[in-house]
């Protein structure tokens, strides 16, 4: 059972709107697995991502990475459903998966980006664990 | 003998030529792609080579930000803004006007040729007002900035 279908499955029985959750594609589904097996490979418990553990590192202020970057949301707006824009002046795609579909299906892009940014933002690299409730929240919006 | 020689020199040398425009159109795609993600690709021709390759081998600390690419992309990007600097062989040197030999800004809006443009022409407030918002926005005035036109729009 994957991490994705077991909320989607929880989502369709509560009668929840499964609209966004369903956004979820196989390329997605893929590299939340690549960090599940890291996360995993990683030692400790792992229990599965966290939409909300996702959502509070999104909104969250650092003060250990660089300091015009402080939060995702320098850049990103505190709503993912929202087009962000660079600190240079250029748009970015909204980061919810249901308004920007393409997001997170190719590793090594987000695998880019991760590494940038967690330490633009947080002045070192994410963990596994991060990277995939950071896309479960997003895959949520 | 001579003859052959040479041919086989001028076909070699048509080869290499070959791989390096391929070299170059790919290092051109590279660049804006990854470059133009977060901001303009900046025509290479208004620094000098040495400040490309400052540009690019700080990458990790980007103007405040982790920029960093693959070695790959890195190498590609590095090549072709060194072949289109302003010192380039055939490139308009007009970027250089006034920069001093061992000078290697890192950002254009540094270089003596950008400020001598922009004086008296551009206040601080017109850089600072929404549509413009940052003086790395050329575009914001100059319509075709990304093609390296810089005409007074």
């Amino acid at each position: 059972m994957t991490n994705i279908t077991r909320p989607l499955a929880l989502a369709a029985c509560l009668g929840i709107s499964t609209l966004a959750l369903a956004a979820t594609g196989p390329a997605q589904q893929k590299v939340l697995d690549q960090y599940s097996a890291d996360a995993k490979a990683g030692g400790g418990a792992f229990a599965g991502f966290s939409a909300a553990r996702g959502k509070a590192l999104f909104l969250s202020r650092s003060a250990t990475g660089k300091p015009d970057t402080p939060s995702c949301t320098t850049c990103h707006t505190e709503d993912p459903r929202k087009a962000g824009q660079t600190r240079a002046g250029k748009a970015i795609e909204p980061m919810a998966l249901s308004v920007s579909p393409d997001r997170y299906a190719d590793l090594a892009k987000t695998e880019k980006w991760f590494a940038r940014n967690c330490d633009s933002v947080l002045g070192r690299a994410c963990t596994p664990l991060e990277k995939g409730d950071f896309i479960t929240f997003m895959v949520s919006q | 003998m001579f003859k052959i020689v040479s041919m086989a020199v001028v076909a070699a040398c048509l080869c290499a030529g070959a791989g390096q425009a391929a070299a170059q159109a790919a290092g051109e795609a590279a660049y804006v792609k990854e470059c133009a993600a977060c901001h303009m690709a900046f025509p290479a021709q208004l620094l000098p080579a040495r400040s490309w390759t400052a540009v690019m081998q700080g990458l990790a600390s980007h103007f405040g930000e982790n920029a960093a690419l693959d070695a790959a992309s890195t190498t590609a990007i590095a090549a072709y803004l060194a072949a289109h600097a302003a010192d380039a062989p055939h490139m308009d040197r007009h970027a250089l006007r006034g920069l001093a030999a061992n000078a290697t800004p890192l950002r254009i809006t540094e270089t003596p040729a950008w400020i001598r443009e922009h004086k008296g022409e551009v206040s601080a407030a017109d850089f600072a007002s929404p549509k413009v918002k940052t003086k790395s926005n050329c575009a914001a005035c100059h319509r075709d900035a990304a093609r390296g036109i810089f005409g007074d729009d």
